[in-house]
């Protein structure tokens, strides 16, 4: 098992490894993105209070749950990378934070559409939609301080830190503003209430969220792979392809 | 004494930067007596005397404060301070700010910190930037005294290094790879 | 051969060093201070000065007001060391780095952010503060601007290598910032309509202590980056 780890760590096996899975993600995602948004958009049933335009919440609540998973596994590469200087830990760190911005950017953007026909405007001081808010600025803030530094190998180093900084104050800040939204808010009416949920309308985004985990690995394999090349040009394994 | 030489930009810096830890290697370790530098930390370090390409003095402060801090950081010598100046010929310039003094004082006053701390191994990248000729002769009899008692140099320099007695070690970083 | 100095004895000279050499870079370190008083003044300009909305929005201001004070004084906890090679022989001395990181970062506390203890009342008086919330006022920046220097000292660590290191650092500091912000100025808020602030002041000290505990080697482990 520790010797299949060490295995894939090694450029280009794992530039092998990847290079095979991508078609068969490639289907494997378009094959549950259509099941995910058929079973949310057709055949769920409209939601009682807010009508037909609560739909957006199969593509916000997964692209929300992405945008934590993603920095999770970013921090996980962060350690990593601090332990035991894992080349690929660093580029999968590296190719993981546009991804994850993405989603978050996906989740605000959805956020906010489904904000608008509700209350009329596109932007609410929410809960989520503001802790949202901040770990886009946490992304990009790794994303900005990897393109700072030149060395590649000490650029990995420092978002290492910066994303191990960041997910002990993720839970930090989350609790903070759900704190701060509840003092301020009051009582009334819940902005992104999710309405409660049959079968019909849970599957749906379950589906969907598994589908965003493979179009997840589908994109990092795509990254990893350009920036391995990138990386290791002067090596031979490279020189070989 | 391990002279390092080779043209510029084949990584004299970097190779002594690695001996201090400073900076990472990409691959290896660096042993000191059997260890690696990361496990011994703190006990390697209070016996290395790092003087790089910047003096690591505060200019605000005093020569005497200067040193003092920099006996803080490591094991401090038995020499009195003002002593240390003594030898380095900064006697005089204790008590001033060290803005004020020329970049060949400053440069000694960097190199006075290998007198004001107790260490055996002594890492040095261009020891003699600014320094007539003088003060040269002055440091290379303190390195020839170092040796005596048993330390370690690790030195890169333009300069010519010649001590007369010590089997030197050089090592040429010049080969293409 | 004679043994180092103790940790305590260390962290003390680092300590009185760097206090010794803001007081000679006073005009450095008054900067930030002038900085917090200005912004604070440009609010009642930019809003008109309505007694109610002031005192209103008092707590907000001055914690807004700190935070960007802080970020401006950040730069001078390591931009000096980093430039002239002290930094380097801070990294290699016989003490654990955390430990002087520590030291330097009180060393910043004391003079950026004590000096608000004494300004930051003056100022909510002019805003309209009511006066049973300025006790919970000091309170607040006794504990936040501590954390505030804690957390930024990381921030300052990572980007001391850089050129254009300022401009990145507010993206990086600010989110963190973030929690202090929200629990300091709704204590005062708090303070103000008389209701308990207990709560909140616990949270503060709860970061306070998170944060001595854990960003000093964050910060260790970023300045070994950016020196490398």
């Amino acid at each position: 098992m520790f010797l299949w780890f060490h295995k894939l760590g090694s450029p280009p096996h794992f530039y092998r490894i990847a290079g095979k899975w991508i078609p068969w993600l490639t289907w494997i995602f378009l094959a549950l993105v259509i099941a995910g948004l058929y079973g949310g958009l057709i055949l769920a049933p409209p939601d009682y209070q807010q009508g037909e335009s609560y739909r957006i919440i199969f593509v916000h609540v997964p692209s929300a749950w992405m945008s934590m998973f993603i920095y999770v596994a970013m921090a996980i590469c962060g350690v990593v990378i601090i332990v035991w200087r894992m080349k690929l830990a660093e580029v999968v760190l590296i190719s993981s934070a546009p991804i994850g911005a993405s989603f978050t950017f996906l989740a605000l953007v959805t956020g906010s559409l489904w904000g608008k026909p509700m209350w009329g405007t596109y932007w609410v001081w929410d809960a989520r939609l503001t802790s949202e808010l901040i770990l886009l600025f946490l992304y990009l803030g790794i994303i900005g301080l990897h393109n700072a530094i030149e060395d590649k190998r000490v650029a990995a180093r420092a978002v290492a830190i910066l994303a191990l900084v960041g997910v002990v104050n993720i839970p930090i800040i989350h609790y903070s503003v759900e704190w701060w939204h509840s003092l301020h808010q009051g009582a009334s009416l819940t902005k992104f209430d999710k309405p409660s949920m049959p079968p019909s309308m849970y599957v749906p985004i379950l589906i969907m969220a598994l589908a965003f985990q493979v179009y997840y690995a589908l994109a990092l394999f795509h990254k990893c792979r350009v920036e391995l090349l990138q990386r290791e040009r002067n090596s031979k394994w490279v020189e070989e392809l | 004494m391990l002279v390092v030489e080779g043209p510029n930009g084949c990584g004299k810096t970097s190779l002594l930067r690695i001996l201090t830890g400073l900076r990472l290697a990409d691959g290896g370790e660096i042993l000191w007596r059997g260890e690696t530098i990361d496990r011994l930390a703190g006990d390697y370090y209070e016996q290395v005397t790092y003087v790089g390409h910047h003096d690591g003095i505060k200019h605000e402060l005093s020569c005497l404060e200067n040193l003092r801090l920099a006996r803080a950081m490591g094991i401090p010598s038995t020499l009195d301070l003002d002593d240390v100046l003594e030898r380095v010929n900064l006697y005089t310039y204790g008590e001033s700010e060290v803005g004020s003094l020329s970049a060949g004082q400053k440069r000694r006053l960097a190199l006075a910190r290998l007198l004001a701390t107790d260490s055996l191994l002594w890492i040095l990248d261009e020891p003699f930037t600014s320094l007539d000729k003088a003060s040269m002769e002055m440091f290379s009899v303190l390195f020839e005294q170092h040796l005596q008692r048993d330390g370690v140099i690790v030195v890169t320099s333009h300069h010519d290094i010649s001590l007369p007695t010590r089997a030197l070690q050089r090592l040429n970083l010049g080969a293409r790879v | 051969m004679s043994s180092r100095l103790s940790l305590g004895q260390a962290f003390v000279f680092l300590l009185r060093r760097d206090l010794l050499l803001a007081l000679r870079n006073r005009a450095e370190y008054a900067m930030p201070l002038l900085f917090f008083v200005l912004v604070i003044t440009m609010f009642p300009l930019a809003l008109g000065a309505i007694p109610e909305l002031l005192a209103r929005i008092a707590p907000g201001i001055i914690w807004v007001a700190a935070l960007l004070a802080a970020m401006l004084s950040l730069d001078s906890i390591f931009r000096s060391d980093f430039d002239d090679g002290s930094l380097e022989q801070i990294l290699l001395s016989a003490h654990p780095v955390a430990i002087l990181v520590l030291a330097k970062v009180s060393a910043h506390w004391l003079v950026t952010g004590l000096p608000l203890l004494i300004v930051a009342p003056l100022l909510a008086e002019m805003l309209g503060m009511s006066a049973q919330a300025q006790p919970t006022l000091l309170l607040t920046i006794l504990i936040g601007t501590p954390i505030l220097s804690l957390v930024g000292a990381i921030g300052v660590a990572l980007t001391v290598g850089l050129r254009k290191g300022g401009i990145i650092l507010s993206l990086l500091v600010l989110p963190l910032y973030v929690p202090v912000l929200i629990f300091a100025s709704s204590a005062i808020d708090n303070a103000a309509m008389g209701f308990d602030v207990s709560a909140q002041i616990y949270m503060l000290l709860a970061f306070l202590l998170l944060s001595v505990s854990l960003s000093p080697w964050a910060t260790a482990a970023a300045l070994r980056m950016s020196a490398s």
